[in-house]
């Protein structure tokens, strides 16, 4: 019932009201204000891929909130001697009120939410969904632009294996936006999210053409190209070099532009950019707390206050 | 009725008539009787059809189907007529339907769903998104499931 698997679970109205709750939350997450609504209440960071940003933003989000957390990871544990994931989610089911899990399959997080009583969240399965990363996104998205309706946004980079770009695109779609997708042929948006988002009325542009998108654009979402991902190193080279931002290409660009990055991140953003006041990654990597404190307390069936202080 | 008769009628059994051309053999996997047939099979194949162009007809002896193995030709033969067999005689007739879940009937096609992971207690679970055109995803990870994975996965 609290499960948080893809961005469907979450209607318009429920997205709205846990990004209210999120801002909310902020001085709770900044550690000025001490607010204990989960004391008590026990998390457990299951993470069968490693990712510390994602754990640790969980964790600091469940202590703020008077919380406690149990970190597990599958290396040197009985996973790694061939429990399975249902066994394993079993466990954790008598141990805490909640879960976040990060695993390496795709649909792992569906699963685990089918095979458990306590709620899940998921932090990213393969190369499927990661919603709360959408969510902090979002909140962040609103906060510069003071809406999520009807925005045009470039995303860039990674678009085939990056997963925060397929959950951001469906959320943004849900509110109007139009995407303009950046990246080279060998990495394009997998064509059945393309189609998907077209049908539910998404205007889509897929191009290579990176600076031509820039004036335009309210939001710019960089990714990051992996190297793993091609043949050879003049391959990843060629391609590296070309979806990079400097603030040099930032000239022209709308006063209200925001430039985005689920971090970490290579050489995609130069830090040029940094001292820019349309950079937001820094940002949006606090946003993480306020956000999945919201999260933690919608699955776990806490209502936030209406005023914090 | 003529093209029914190409093969001798059966007493006892099941008729599975308008299987689209070329699918009767998928239909006798899917039925999972290609591995333990204790009973007589006859194959039509590429027959002239007034509803579907051309089409293939099979006659299962002495086993009477019943609606869930039915169902689970929906996804290749959804116009699928049946008739039960007895004494000669049309004692019921059934049509096949797709229900907007299938369960164990094929495996997912992605090598990276958890579906694929070694062991683990789950059952197979695709979901019908779209009856016209058909449109098929795995429960878990999503992904589209075209006919010819489908079949080529029927478990
Ligand atoms: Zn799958």
């Amino acid at each position: 019932m609290g499960d948080l698997v893809t961005m469907d679970d979450l209607s318009n109205d429920e997205i709205t009201q846990i990004l209210d709750e999120a801002e909310r939350l902020i001085p709770v997450a900044e550690g000025r204000v001490t607010l204990p609504l989960l004391q008590g209440k026990v998390l457990a960071n299951m993470f069968f891929e490693n990712s510390t940003r994602t754990r640790m933003s969980f964790e600091t989000a469940m202590k703020r909130l008077g919380g406690e957390v149990l970190n597990f990871s599958s290396i040197g544990t009985s996973v790694s001697k061939g429990e399975t994931l249902y066994d394993t989610m079993q466990m954790i089911d008598g141990y805490a009120d909640i879960a976040v899990i990060r695993h390496p399959r795709q649909g792992a997080a569906q699963y685990s939410a089918d095979s458990v009583n306590i709620p899940i969240l998921n932090a990213g399965d393969g190369s499927g969904n990661h919603p709360t990363q959408t969510m902090l996104d979002l909140f962040t998205i609103r906060q510069s632009q003071n809406k999520i309706e009807n925005l045009r946004v470039v995303l860039v980079g990674d678009l085939r294996y990056g997963r925060t770009v397929h959950s951001l695109s469906h959320a943004l779609t849900r509110f109007g936006a139009s995407l303009i997708l950046v990246s080279p042929p060998s990495l394009r948006m997998p064509s059945e999210i393309v189609s998907d988002l077209r049908n539910s009325g998404c205007e889509i542009l897929e191009t290579e053409n990176f600076k031509d998108q820039l004036d335009s654009a309210d939001v710019i979402y960089m990714t990051r190209i992996q190297k793993e991902r091609f043949p050879d190193d003049d391959e990843y080279s060629k391609v590296a070099g070309i979806f990079k931002l400097s603030s040099n290409d930032l000239t022209d660009v709308k006063e209200n532009l925001i430039v985005m990055h689920p971090l970490p991140r290579v050489d995609e953003i130069d830090s040029s950019v940094d001292k820019t006041r349309h950079s937001k990654y820094f940002q949006q990597a606090f946003n993480g707390v306020p956000t999945r404190m919201a999260l933690l307390c919608r699955s776990l069936g806490i209502d936030v206050p209406k005023k914090v202080k | 009725m003529s093209e029914m008769r190409r093969v001798t009628a059966i007493r006892n059994g099941t008729v599975i008539d308008h299987i689209p051309a070329g699918y009767a053999l998928q239909v006798i996997r899917m039925l999972r009787m290609d591995m333990n047939i204790s009973t007589p099979v006859s194959l039509v194949m590429n027959v002239p059809s007034d509803k579907i162009g051309r089409k293939d007809v099979l006659k299962i002896e002495d086993r009477e189907l019943n609606q869930e193995e039915l169902d689970r030709l929906a996804i290749i033969a959804p116009a699928a007529s049946i008739a039960i067999i007895r004494n000669h005689v049309v004692s019921g007739k059934l049509k096949v339907e797709l229900s907007g879940e299938l369960i164990n009937i094929a495996s997912c096609s992605f090598s990276n769903c958890i579906t694929k992971a070694d062991r683990e207690p789950l059952p197979q679970r695709m979901k019908v998104v779209n009856q016209e055109p058909l449109e098929i995803r795995c429960y878990y990870c999503g992904k589209g499931q075209s006919l010819e994975e489908l079949i080529e996965n029927i478990i």
